[in-house]
Parts: structure tokens; sequence; C-alpha cells
């Protein structure tokens, strides 16, 4: 018995994250302060999470294809 | 110093994931139905699964942090630990040495010392094996909780008995799949979160040439030459020149052979993971699959350190600096929590911290899938009850969880009262590893090294290990547990760095020399027929099918080719 796709929960997880972040991001815009050298630093990294969350669910589905035909 | 305070959604991101961990737990609980899905995943990982788990069941928290005071206090030589002292050795566990682990079906590391010499050796390997694992499952558990309370405020047993228990369950539950999986994502939350602390570092301190020019200013108010931390090999010519005080020798000897193959070759906490492969050609490929992340992990730990005490020298933009111990020198311990909560503002910082959790857990893990294997396999059913029923050893899989960390806990508590005691158990485990790579690259390369051999070889190695380092000290140290021990010092090393590799060169040698001696004087006790398969004279080559592009020997060569490479940038 084959295990379940391990990019499913990986994929999930970093979609849920990333969302986190970004909701972060988007409500307390980065203080004007240097310590996060004014970069959204929330926003952007959450959107690079969702994306790669996004692909590897993408990857999951696709192989989960293949195997059917 | 001033404590980190926890936001609602750093909160959340932490909740969330500690939501998913247990989650593939009960997953993965009805796939475990015998012995061999919960102590080797019923060999059905793919390479990739196998070798993410493989570099991150490497990845405890120690190392994390570690690595990064590392890069505080020697600067970019630190790489030497992933450039010289672990991809070499892993190129060659995937190349040469898979083929006899995996090609043998044996199911652990003693258990292969036992088909390929005997009882004995195995013995000695299984018994002192599970004591190393539950015990460094227990220090870094005590540390994690230790650093939890000073930046969190968290209080001590809580962190001991959450993360305990959260290991506890999703390995009980899932067996080493559970911890795999969990490892392949710790990876991926290790990389998120740290890749932006390092990014926000970097551009804070000016890039790679304003790193440079701040560190050369650390270099030269302690006396070295102002390329010293930001150069890999160029001041290695001896030992006084590089603030590690290693030459270039005892590096590429000590580290670089013995200590790194001794390790990546031979331990069992990593090779479970390859063992756990599809197939044979996953299973050669899970080191080589491991090794590309490896050699960019400098990047993300070492670079953390550089930037902390460069910006610790002369304020960047944000003015962060390393906090001082009540002595007056940097607190190097602290760098990745006090950069974590300097330049992460709430939500990010949950996810930096959920990092450094995951590292910790997946070290744990890793410990604890090697303890419940070998005690199942190699001490209860190989001595205990060797008639064992399967299920009964599935069961006996959970309970050794089980048991193995309350045990941990209670090393974690001990460690907290008895911190020198500890100091001196892991001198004790080094002592035994040291010499442990000539054992088994004789065993598998001599036909003609029988079984008195490698365990009087190993017997004799971890002695002149602990003689070595009773007659010897670094220099400035008064303490038992650094050398000397013996009473008389014959030599004093430069640093504690360069006691220890000389340490492992010496029992390696010994170790070496001895198991000929011996295999010369005493009989083969195997037959040809039985040795098939464990020693390379007599196990057909795996067949390599495919292009050869995508053999192991041109992977490995290719993976050797990519960290010169990146030797000779940071030369």
């Amino acid at each position: 018995m084959r295990y379940f796709d391990l990019r499913l929960p990986l994929g999930w997880l970093f979609v849920v994250l990333g969302l986190l972040l970004a909701i972060a991001g988007l409500a307390t815009p980065p203080p004007a302060d240097t310590r996060s050298l004014a970069i959204n630093i929330n926003l952007c990294w959450g959107g690079v999470m969702v994306a790669f969350g996004l692909l590897c669910l993408w990857l999951a589905r696709r192989e989960a294809r293949r195997r059917k035909n | 110093m001033e404590r980190i305070h926890l936001g609602l959604i750093d909160a959340a991101i932490l909740v969330v994931y500690f939501a998913f961990v247990l989650g593939i737990g009960f997953v993965l609980k009805r796939y475990m139905r015998s012995s061999s899905d919960f102590f080797l995943s019923g060999r059905l990982i793919p390479a990739w699964i196998a070798g993410l788990a493989f570099l991150s069941a490497n990845l405890g928290a120690q190392e994390v942090i570690g690595m990064a005071a590392s890069g505080a206090k020697y600067g970019i030589m630190t790489s030497h630990f992933y450039w010289v002292g672990a991809i070499p050795a892993m190129v060659f566990v995937a190349v040469f040495m898979m083929p006899f682990y995996y090609g043998s079906r044996a199911r652990s590391v003693p258990e292969y010392l036992k088909l390929r010499f005997d009882e004995k050796t195995r013995a000695l390997n299984a018994v002192t094996f599970a004591v190393m694992t539950i015990f460094s499952s227990g220090i870094s558990m005590y540390a994690m909780a230790l650093l939890l309370n000073l930046l969190l405020g968290w209080d001590f047993n809580l962190s001991v008995w959450l993360s305990a228990g959260i290991v506890l369950l999703y390995i009980s539950l899932g067996g080493l799949t559970s911890a795999i999986y969990n490892e392949v994502m710790q990876f991926f939350l290790i990389v998120a979160g740290f890749a932006p602390l390092v990014f926000l570092g970097m551009r804070d301190v000016g890039g790679w040439s304003g790193l440079q020019a701040r560190l050369a200013e650390v270099a030269t108010s302690e006396s070295y030459a102002a390329g010293a931390l930001t150069n890999s090999w160029k001041f290695m010519g001896s030992a006084s020149e590089n603030p590690m005080g290693v030459g270039w020798f005892a590096l590429l000897m000590g580290l670089g052979f013995v200590l790194s193959f001794g390790y990546w070759c031979t331990d069992f906490l990593v090779v479970q993971r390859a063992m756990a492969a599809e197939s044979m050609p996953a299973a050669r490929r899970t080191p080589l699959v491991a090794a590309v992340p490896k050699m960019l992990f400098p990047f993300l730990v070492i670079l953390p350190g550089m930037i902390a005490i460069a910006l610790t020298q002369r304020h960047g933009a944000s003015g962060f600096s390393l906090p001082t111990k009540p002595d007056g020198s940097p607190n190097y311990d602290l760098v990745i929590p006090m950069m974590l909560g300097h330049y992460f503002p709430s939500g990010i910082l949950g996810l930096g911290l959920t990092a450094l959790m995951a590292s910790f857990m997946s070290g744990m893990a890793g410990n604890v899938t090697a303890f419940n294997t070998v005690w199942t396999y190699d001490i209860y059913e190989g001595y205990l009850r060797p008639n064992a029923s399967d299920a009964t050893l599935l069961w006996m899989g959970r309970a050794a969880t089980v048991v193995g960390i309350a045990i941990s806990v209670a090393a974690a508590y001990f460690a907290a009262h008895f911190n020198n005691i500890m100091d001196l158990l892991q001198l004790v485990f080094a002592f035994v590893n040291a010499p442990l790579f000539a054992t088994f690259l004789l065993g598998m390369f001599w036909r003609r090294t029988t079984g008195h051999g490698a365990f009087f070889g190993l017997v004799s190695g971890i002695v002149a290990a602990a003689l070595h380092h009773g007659l010897t000290q670094p220099r400035g140290t008064v303490t038992i547990a650094k050398g000397g021990w013996l009473g008389q010092v014959l030599h004093l090393y430069p640093s504690e760095m360069a006691q220890n590799f000389w340490t492992a060169i010496f029992a390696w040698t010994t170790c070496f020399l001895i198991t000929i001696a011996v295999s010369l004087v005493t009989r083969q006790q195997k037959s040809d027929a039985q040795l098939a398969g464990l020693v390379s004279s007599l196990t057909l080559r795996p067949d390599e099918q495919g292009p050869w592009l995508t053999q192991p020997r041109t992977l490995g060569a290719l993976v050797l080719f990519l960290v010169l490479i990146l030797n000779l940038i940071f030369w």
C-alpha cells in the first residue's frame, strides 16, 4: 500500500501559513522604523509561501491524475 | 536581555504547524500494520523524500544554533563542516556503501554488523548507539527548553513536556514514515523561516562586500589577518593564523575523513532514512539528494552568525548588536534567536520560531526512531526474545518510543542539574564514534576482516581515543572534560577543535591497524556464501540501468564538482 502524497499536506501547510502571513502584512503595514528595513516582509514572504504551496498541490494533483490513467 | 513577545498571529502559526504534525501521524496510523511498516516505512519512500529526511534528521536545533554560533566565532571557515565535513562522505555512502546496506536487507546498522561480523560486534554497536541516541535527544530537549525560557519566558517544564508529547504522539502513531514525512515538512519550514532572516540581515549589512569590510575590522581587532573570517582556506596554512586554531591536515584528516565519514556513513540515524527508500536506485540517490541542499545550508545557518558579529562591530541601519555574557564576551549561542526577535515583525516572527521548533523536533524524532528500531530489532529480538512475533515487535516499537522519550525527558532534567556530567557523557560518545568508520571500511572492502578483528579493533580504537584525550590538552583550559586527566600532558593543542580532530585521527588509525592485525591471526568464521551481498568482492555490482547521466557515480561526481566550486569561490 502506497502512502499518501506528501506534497498534499506540505502544500496545504504552506498555503495556510502564507495566507496568515499575508493577512498579518495587510493588517499591520511595517512601522516606519528601521527594524524590518521598511520592507513589508510579512506580505512578500506570505505571497512566496502561498505560491510554493500551490505548486506542491498542483504537482500532487498531476501525479494523481497520471496514476489514474 | 529583552524578551520577545508573541502576537496572536505568531501563536496561530505555531498552532497550525502542530496541528499538521499531529494530523500526519493520525492519518498514517492505519498504514502501520507490520513491524517493517513501523521501523522501515515498508521500504516505500521515494528518493526525494528519503533524501530530504536524511538531511533533516541531522538538522537539530543544536546544529542550527551551533552553526550560527560558529559562524560568529570562526566566520566562513565554518563552512568546512559542510563542504569538507559532510558532502564527500555523503557521496561516498551513496556510491560505495549503500549497495551493501540496502542490498543486504539488514534492518539496521547493528544488524549489518551481525551479518558481516558476529554477535559481539553487533551488541557493542547496538548498545552504545541506543544509549547515545536517547541521551542526545535529552540534551537537545534541555537546550531547547532553556532557550525558549530565556527567549519567550516559557516555563522549562512546559517546553520539555509539550515537545516530548508531540514527538511521542506522531512517532508512536505513524512510526518511521511519520518521522520522515514530518522531517521533510520541517526541512521546508526551516528554509522558509531562515531565508528571509538572511535576506534582511544581508541588506542591513550592505551585502557581501559590506559584510567583508566589517568582518575585516573584527578580524584585525582579534589580531588576525583582515580576511581571516571571510576566507575559508586562505589562512589554513597553520593553526595560529585562523580563529579555529586548526591546520589544513588536521582539518582534512580529522574532520573531512574520520569524523565526517564516521557519522554520515555509519550512523544509523541517517542511514535508516536511506534504508527506507523504495528501491536500490532510490536508496543510492538518497544521500545525493540530501547533498545538494546540504551544501547550500551554510548560507542559511552560518551567514546569520557572521552578520550578527559584523553588526555588533559596526551597527547597520537597524541598530542590531549581539548581547554579551557576564564576562563581557559576546553570547554566540543567541545569534539566531536574537536576529529573529530583532528583524522579524509579528507574523513572520511566528514562522521563524516555528522553524526553530521544527528543527528541534526533527532532530529529536530522528534519534527516537533510530532508538526504537535498534532497541526492538537488535536488543529485544536479538537477545531478549529471539522468537517474538511480528505483532509483538510492532507493539514493542511503540512501547520503546514511549520509554525512550521518557528516558530522554529524564536526561533533560539531569542535564539541567548536572551540566558537567553531560559534557563528560558527550565526550565518551565521541570516543565510541571515532573509530567506527575503519570497521565499516575494512568490513565492506576487505573480505578477510574477521569478527574478532572488528570487535577488538573497535575496542582498541575507543581506548586510543580516550588515552589521547587524557594525555593532551587544548591551550588555556583546566577542566578534566577538556583533557589531560591522566595526570601528564604530552602535547598542548592550539584549540579544542584541533584536539578533537587529532583524537579522531588516532582512534581511527588504531582501529584500522588493530583490525587488520587481529584479522590476519584469526580465522574467518563466515563462508563466502554468507558474505555475499555484504562485502564488495563477493557482491555483484548493482545493475546500473538508465542513461549514464542519472547514475549515482555521475550524480556523485557532479555534487563533488559543485562543492569544489563553492570552496573556490570562498577560498
